[in-house]
């Protein structure tokens, strides 16, 4: 009985194997690296996006939707630095994947390509959901973007050789489109060097320090923990020493709290959408940085 | 008072020598500081070193195209300045992940001498030391047992996972066990002691639970532990389709409830479980399953009513066979449930036991038992389910209802039946929660049960709860 278990078993295993895939199937946490690999690799993936731009990356559940995708999966793009660590190991792990675990080329980190701000000193959970890899949202700076991308191609490359030039000639044209666009954000985006603002989370650490701007607090009292009354008095109360411009909140943040402090200090409360579809206007990741800088010259005004 | 006066002059002794002192110390610290200030130089010269190799390494890798072609407004990445930095990758910046749980209770119920499930075998279960009361079952302030968690990848190959159970003057071992992480082709392998892959809330450990106890139904299935865990092999295959489908088979030593532990060659226990799942739009995932669970049982042992005598002991030998049902919805807007959301879970089992059953006297009984020694066939059919559902409706706040039922259903216990006292009855529970969540970490949960799990009495309890994480950042299964 227990053998014809077993045999039942692999049977079934060895049966439903051969539905190869024959083009790269990338499973990505976040949509801004769906995005990226599909800019990259075109018609030559299927991208499966794990996450919209309307959820919380750092708390999604280990959902059976995920662990299929993942099982199928020849490469996991991640943003790592402790982003998905409530979710992600286990989807690894359940997935019965061996390409896509930690440390395998199907494993591609975004946030370890590039320098991570807000890095904790001392990683104590007295100081809030701090990542003790430093800020996760690296999306919101675009050299970050150029930088994953010319990573995750050449990747890309590795994992599926057949296309390598495809990714390398998708990289290339994405990276000339970018570094246009780039200029051209630079150039729109100069009137907001300097400027003063508050965020919900810090979501957009790289934002700021890519287009110069500031931000002189946070509405969450610690990372991960909600916005409370006495925090937002207490920033009120700093309005007029060290006046805020606007204050930022992504598409998955609720708009209570800075709705109210946008009413009390007499500043615009401005909705961002963080990552690829977080806006109508967002629909991908030149989008994206398009609509950010305009949302934020229009909230200057 | 002379105790004093040595006191006073020990501490004026103490800062004297201090103040003495103090003129060495700075030139401890200059000291100090040049060392730490050379190892600094030295350090970061080695660093720059280390980048430029890795610089080198890297180099021969093809170059998908060429980045740092500046852009007619020349504003090419700094790439000079930003060296990425090594990702702290993994679950945590420790090797392994250690976490530990704290988890304890004020119970305000009633004193009820030998706590059952009227109609259903005593499955006892998990009592700390000899004579003790389960700590799930302790009436007032109460700290349950302390759960350390060590996790960690093992090689490429394999992780593994251990988690201790600490009360006082024991440890238990929970789980302790090695995953697959290298087989492929959906393949999960899995060894140790773990808590089986059957039904839903089985895997999940006490804190991950929405009530403060379990189910009754799994109280009545595996004592009061609430759940089963087995010491042997677990082999899982998800398969490769959009829908997640997985399915699951386990051998093991079976020596817990309702088996025995056995001086035996070959497996005492067997389950096996598939599950499904999907996602329904965006906002909604759900999965259901079935398992069955299959255990020998050799002298099992509880304490019943007699017919005759005041206590009689019965002694199970044979085979129990359990099936579960499970069903999981979650909703929450936009599939984003950190501000909102809701979870509907609701679990059916049905066990049949078949085998003998011998009457024994009880170890403590004055008197031999009038029916002891005698042997009869044993043959019962029980069924129950709960459905819960728990609505988070703010970050910090979730409020819960649970409403569960048994049935002793049929019960032979062949020429046996003239001694025990063979109950028929369908035990019911309702109980609400309200808890707290000031973050991930950190719970306190109110809970109001209206009992009728045993027969004639109806137990009002109330239990203020916490559960307090703290180490790594774990991962909770869906």
């Amino acid at each position: 009985m227990k053998n014809f278990v077993f045999s039942l078993f692999f049977g079934l295993t060895v049966g439903l194997v051969p539905a190869a895939h024959a083009d790269l199937a990338i499973f990505a946490t976040v949509p801004e690296w769906g995005a990226l690999a599909k800019e990259i690799g075109g018609d030559k993936v299927k991208v499966y996006t794990a996450t919209t731009a309307l959820q919380d990356p750092h708390r999604i559940e280990a959902k059976p939707s995920l662990l299929a995708q993942a099982r199928r999966a020849n490469l996991l793009v991640a943003t790592g630095a402790e982003l998905e660590i409530g979710w992600l190991p286990l989807v690894q792990r359940d997935s019965g994947n061996a390409a896509i675990q930690v440390g395998q080329p199907g494993y591609f980190e975004a946030a370890a390509q590039v320098t991570r701000l807000d890095v904790p000193a001392s990683v104590d959970r007295s100081h809030g959901d701090v990542h003790a890899g430093g800020n996760p949202h690296i999306q919101l700076d675009p050299r970050n973007v150029l930088k994953v991308g010319e990573k995750l191609a050449a990747r890309m490359a590795e994992l599926d050789p057949p296309q390598a030039a495809a990714y390398k000639a998708g990289f290339a044209a994405f990276a000339g489109k970018w570094q246009a666009a780039m200029a051209r954000w630079e150039k729109e985006a100069a009137p907001l060097k300097g400027v003063a603002v508050l965020v919900h989370h810090e979501s957009f650490s790289y934002l700021f320090n890519w287009l110069g701007m500031r931000s002189v607090g946070a509405l969450e009292p610690k990372p991960g923990i909600e916005p409370t009354s006495g925090q937002l008095t207490s920033l009120l109360a700093r309005q007029p020493t060290q006046p805020a411009r606007m204050v930022l909140r992504a598409a998955y943040q609720p708009d209570g709290p800075s709705a109210w402090i946008a009413g009390k200090a007499g500043i615009p409360a401005v909705l961002l959408p963080f990552t690829v579809g977080g806006t109508p206007e967002a629909k991908d990741l030149v989008g994206l940085f398009d609509d950010t800088v305009q949302r934020l010259l229009k909230a200057l005004k | 008072m002379h105790k004093r006066i040595a006191m006073v002059a020990m501490l004026a002794a103490a800062f004297g020598a201090n103040a003495a002192d103090n003129s060495e110390l700075a030139a401890i610290r200059a000291q100090i500081d040049e060392m730490k200030r050379a190892y600094e130089q030295r350090i970061a010269a080695l660093e720059q070193k280390l980048s430029q190799a890795e610089a080198r390494s890297v180099a021969p890798a093809p170059n998908p195209a060429p980045v740092a072609a500046p852009s007619a407004a020349g504003v090419a990445p700094p790439a000079n300045a930003e060296r990425p930095q090594r990702s702290s990758g993994g679950a945590s910046s420790f090797n392994p992940e250690v976490s530990l749980i704290l988890q304890g209770q004020y119970k305000q119920m009633k004193d009820v001498a030998e706590r059952g499930i009227t109609g259903f075998w005593p499955a006892g279960g998990h009592d700390h030391g000899e004579g003790a009361i389960e700590g799930i079952n302790k009436r007032g302030f109460s700290v349950d047992h302390t759960e350390l968690v060590l996790a960690a990848s093992i090689d490429p190959y394999w992780r593994g996972q251990a988690i201790l159970a600490m009360v006082d003057g024991a440890v238990e071992v929970e789980e302790a066990w090695f995953q697959s992480l290298g087989i492929g082709q959906g393949i999960g392998l899995k060894g140790g002691r773990f808590r089986s892959g059957i039904g839903y809330l089985n895997e999940q450990h006490p804190h991950m639970w929405d009530f403060a106890d379990a189910p009754l139904m799994y109280q009545a299935m595996f004592g009061t532990h609430g759940s089963y865990a087995n010491d042997g092999v677990q082999l899982k295959w998800l398969a490769p389709t959009e829908t997640f489908i997985e399915l699951g088979a386990e051998i093991g030593r079976g020596a817990n409830f309702p088996g025995t532990d056995r001086n035996k060659n070959g497996s005492g226990a067997a389950a096996l479980f598939a599950h499904v799942g999907g996602d329904v739009g965006v906002a909604n995932s759900w999965r259901a399953g079935v398992s069955y669970l299959n255990t020998r049982a050799k002298a099992r042992s509880a304490h019943f009513a007699g017919v005759s005598d005041d206590e009689v002991e019965g002694l199970f030998d044979g085979r129990s066979g359990t099936w579960v049902a499970d069903f999981v919805w979650k909703w929450a807007p936009n599939g984003n449930p950190k501000y909102r959301n809701f979870k509907f879970q609701t679990e059916y089992f049905q066990r049949r036991e078949k085998g003998d059953l011998t009457c024994a006297t009880p170890e403590d009984a004055a008197t031999a038992v009038s029916c002891d020694g005698n042997t009869s066939a044993y043959r019962t059919r029980q069924s129950g389910w709960y459905a819960q559902g728990v609505y988070q409706f703010t970050p910090n706040w979730r409020a819960g209802l649970r409403y569960e039922q048994l049935d002793s259903g049929s019960r032979d216990l062949g020429a046996n039946a003239a001694s025990f006292v063979v109950d028929s009855y369908r035990p019911k529970k309702a109980t609400a929660m309200i808890d707290y969540s000031w973050s991930e970490f950190s719970r306190v949960r109110l809970q109001f049960a209206h009992d009728k799990s045993m027969q004639g009495i109806i137990d009002n309890q109330v239990t203020l709860q916490y559960i307090m994480s703290l180490g790594a950042h774990g991962a909770h299964k869906f």
